[in-house]
């Protein structure tokens, strides 16, 4: 019995006090993002969440480069390209799948620079590399308030504009007829969204951001309809996966001879992406039916 | 600037890439991918970095990820909304690629060129991979042209006409990868999406007839590109951050020079002839 606990939990996984931050931020994050994510996935703004992930690591970058805090630049960037993105493309599908290009081809050019002068003025080792991937395992303890906090606030909005929101999303005619002012529910989402992935990618990097952003929700929206249970559905499934990848990843570490640890985020995405295929089979088998 | 020989090679192969980049994108915003445009040249870079692991070459490394990119999105991709799946695709290779990286002593300015390109760095035995994948990719759209136009502007028009919508969605994508494994060692993974969906978007907000702004599209990502050179060359910036600027601008202004057109032709009470929807807006949607 001891051997198969030990097996599984490999020593000092819960003495170790990187991975009690880590499964603070792992599991904050995934509920603030699983919660986003069902709009997003709703709005059809993958993309725009994707990419605000990568607006806001420009914003890292820049700070960096200036010595301002690094929650600052990440979730103002974020803020800053999820308006220009509501202002110059929200009428039409197509027009916002544009508007968040442009948004996204001058961040990574902004990236590029700062990155650039980064490494060539100061001499930063390691800057690209954390900046577009991030650790779990590397965050400070003292970022724990911060991403409650911000996190809070980004819940907050969307319990605020919840069914408004949840209007607009399934029909903006019909919202609109009732009043219901379509354009300011759209930026507070946008808002909301900025902040929710500035936040998920200065806490656990740009892949496991979006990764965690659309993958329960997915997974969540294929098994069910109602959007309050899919919610509910999202963030456990979000919290489970990404606590199971922190003990995979800390696991791996024993695993073999090389004592060389793989990355929490290869784990986090493997297993939502299992889910996500296997969410399929009721759905398919629905169909069939 | 244009005596030494990495010079030269700079000039061409970025030439070469503008040219793909124009014809290419102008297809990537006209069907609205650029999701898809973003996400097959980012979750390549994962190959190059598998490629070092095992010790091949990195062309083939981007080459096969692209290609996988490609699958996996039009793969669980449903018909019309294939968004969810470009994340999920994106957000797996990614996840690869620092499984890849943990386990390689790779170091940190090559991830740095190959996400943000190192056009200045392109060596003449490059050159002729770079103008074969590019020719290949403009004779693909050529064969292409009529059904990937058709189904992209009115697709119940081109279904009704036999022409599969999912067909010529996954051909689309694999041209795309090839034109992704092509650009990335030049322009890098993540500038090469700038440079398909800026001059493209400038070129269509000024023009509606497909053929004369994809030769738009195809200048104004020339001029990009050659401008970026420049600046580069002359005053060490990155290309990346030029490449980014540019094409940010350039659209800007086409957008600024449509919205001018429009408030003129309403002063003058002459409507031009399509007036608010250019050729290519879907209509279902």
């Amino acid at each position: 019995m001891h051997a198969v606990y030990n097996a599984i939990f490999e020593p000092g996984f819960f003495a170790n006090p990187q991975v009690h931050v880590a499964v603070t931020i792992g599991g904050l994050v995934a509920i603030v993002s699983a919660v986003t994510g069902v709009f997003t996935i709703m709005r059809g703004q993958s993309f725009g969440g994707h990419a605000l992930g990568d607006v806001s690591a420009a914003g890292g970058a820049g700070a960096l480069l200036v010595g301002l805090s690094p929650v600052a630049g990440f979730v103002g960037f974020g803020i800053v390209g999820a308006g220009v993105m509501d202002m110059i493309g929200v009428r039409r599908l197509r027009g916002r799948d544009l508007a968040t290009g442009i948004v996204l081809g001058t961040a990574i050019g902004l990236s590029a620079l700062f990155l650039h002068l980064t490494t060539t003025v100061g001499a930063t080792s390691g800057a690209t590399q954390h900046v577009l991937f991030g650790s779990i395992f590397v965050t400070p303890a003292g970022t724990v308030p911060v991403v409650a906090a911000l996190g809070a606030v980004a819940l907050g909005v969307i319990a605020v504009i919840y069914r408004p929101l949840l209007l607009a999303t399934v029909s903006p005619d019909v919202a609109a007829a009732r009043g219901i002012p379509v354009r300011v529910v759209s930026l507070a989402y946008m808002l909301s969204l900025a902040v929710s992935v500035g936040l998920s990618s200065l806490a656990i990097g740009a892949i496991l951001s979006t990764a965690l952003l659309i993958g329960p929700a997915a997974v969540a929206l294929r098994l069910t309809r109602r959007t309050g249970g899919a919610v509910g559905l999202a963030c456990l499934i979000g919290v489970v996966t990404t606590w199971l990848g922190i003990l995979l990843a800390y696991d791996s570490f024993y695993w073999g001879t090389s004592r060389q640890a793989l990355p929490v985020s290869f784990f986090i995405v493997a297993l939502i992406f299992a889910s996500y295929l296997m969410s399929g089979v009721p759905a398919a088998r629905r169909m069939v039916r | 600037m244009f005596a030494t020989s990495f010079m030269m090679n700079a000039w061409i192969t970025a030439t070469i890439v503008a040219v793909v980049a124009g014809v290419v994108g102008y297809f990537v915003v006209l069907r609205g991918e650029a999701f898809p445009a973003h996400a097959i040249p980012k979750g390549a870079f994962a190959g190059a970095a598998g490629a070092a692991l095992i010790g091949v070459s990195s062309l083939l490394g981007l080459a096969v990820f692209a290609l996988l990119g490609a699958a996996g999105i039009g793969l669980l991709g449903r018909r019309g909304r294939n968004d969810v799946a470009t994340a999920l695709t994106l957000v797996v290779m990614l996840a690869l690629g620092a499984a890849f990286l943990s386990r390689t002593t790779q170091y940190e300015p090559e991830i740095y060129s190959l996400l943000f390109g190192e056009v200045l760095g392109v060596s003449s035995s490059q050159i002729l991979p770079v103008a074969l994948l590019g020719a290949a990719c403009i004779c693909a759209i050529a064969v292409l042209y009529r059904p990937l136009l058709l189904s992209s502007v009115v697709p119940e028009v081109a279904e009704a006409r036999g022409i599969r919508a999912h067909r010529i969605e996954m051909a689309f994508l694999i041209v795309v990868a090839l034109a992704t494994a092509m650009t990335v060692p030049v322009v890098g993974a993540l500038l090469i999406f700038s440079l398909m969906i800026g001059p493209p978007a400038a070129a269509r907000s000024l023009t509606g007839r497909p053929l004369l702004a994809m030769l738009l599209s195809i200048g104004i990502a020339l001029a990009t590109v050659w401008i970026a050179i420049a600046v580069a060359y002359l005053y060490n910036w990155p290309v990346g951050f030029c490449v980014g600027a540019l094409s940010a601008a350039s659209y800007g202004v086409g957008r600024g020079g449509a919205a001018w057109r429009r408030s003129r032709a309403a002063a003058t009470r002459r409507p031009v002839v399509p007036p608010r929807q250019p050729v290519g807006e879907r209509t279902g949607r």
